[in-house]
């Protein structure tokens, strides 16, 4: 679970340009860390490449806080 | 202007404006994949761009995951796709009176559809890339509207409106997004015109003469090339003055 958060956080640092200290747990990508709407469509790739999974559209749509994405990859992860 | 190294993905790249648009890309050191409907199309495309590195492969753009399987396949054999020009078209001309659904539907297709379709799939690679070039080969119809092309012009005013809207989404990814509209070029597609009303078109041109496919692939080479860096969402007319919109 620590290591899921982790590398989620990294990405979302390295994605949205941020400093990793920056990105708490429940970080908003776009009231807390400036992402615009392509900015998350890019970070749901990210993601989905890192974890090696596809990440649905609808599902896409409501992960918008980092521990949106470290719950639904720990989720998918363990099916 | 060298495109070395640089992975171009060409439509409808057997005759007229694609294959000058190919051969000439290829010319600046692209590496060029060409696409065309059939298999023997394709081979010819890639005899052709043999001397340059270039390859054909088969396109058919209205069919279900065909422009997806392309572009993987030509990531893994050459890299991604860095260059996509959306050329690839057909016309199916008549009166609005006349016109059946399948006319509209067929270009729509092909003409419009295959833009987005081919637009989204390289967009991944180019937007991780942070730059990348799409053209979208338009035409002058789709600017000043043409009687018994209701169809073709929409298509291709379409593309237009595309082409702005896709230039604002991708803009601060470093990605461009242009069109090259040409005017009344001479091509087979051109050539099955009545010669009363080739000669009454070419009567409208400033330049007083016809376009060579080779005009519009200079254009698009602009367009391709690090020089046209700060140029997006604009629509640039080779017409020899046909139409100053």
């Amino acid at each position: 679970m620590e290591n899921i958060e982790a590398r989620v956080k990294k990405i979302v640092a390295e994605q949205l340009g941020v400093n990793e200290a920056e990105v708490k747990i429940d970080s908003s990508f776009v009231d807390d860390l400036g992402a615009d709407s392509l900015d998350t469509v890019e970070l749901v790739m990210a993601l989905e490449e890192e974890f090696e999974c596809e990440i649905p559209d609808e599902e896409a749509e409501k992960i918008t806080t980092v521990k949106q994405a470290v719950d639904y990859v720990t989720a998918h992860l363990n099916k | 202007m060298s495109l070395q190294g640089k992975v171009a993905l060409v439509t409808g790249a057997s005759r007229g404006i694609g294959a000058a648009i190919a051969d000439t890309l290829a010319a600046a050191g692209a590496k060029v994949i060409g696409t065309a409907t059939s298999e023997s199309g394709a081979a010819a495309i890639g005899e052709r761009l043999a001397q340059w590195g270039g390859v054909g492969m088969v396109l058919n753009v209205g069919e279900e995951g065909a422009i997806d399987a392309l572009i993987d396949t030509i990531a893994k054999e050459h890299g991604d796709v860095a260059i996509l020009v959306n050329n690839a078209g057909i016309t199916r001309d008549g009166l609005l009176m006349r016109m059946k659904d399948d006319d509209w539907d067929a270009i729509m297709d092909t003409n419009l559809k295959s833009v987005f379709k081919a637009s989204k799939a390289v967009l991944r690679a180019m937007m991780k890339a942070r730059t990348g070039r799409i053209i979208n080969i338009a035409s002058v119809v789709g600017a000043m509207g043409n009687a018994g092309q209701t169809n073709y012009a929409a298509a291709k005013a379409g593309i237009m409106g595309f082409t702005k809207s896709m230039a604002r989404e991708v803009g601060s990814r470093g990605i461009t997004v242009n069109c090259v509209a040409p005017g009344f070029i001479d091509t087979d597609m051109t050539r099955a015109l009545p010669e009363a009303q080739r000669d009454a078109l070419v009567g409208q041109i400033a330049l007083g003469r016809l376009g060579d496919a080779q005009d519009i692939a200079d254009a698009v080479l602009f367009l391709a090339s690090d020089k046209a860096a700060y140029i997006t969402g604009q629509t640039l007319h080779v017409n020899g003055g046909m139409l100053m919109p």
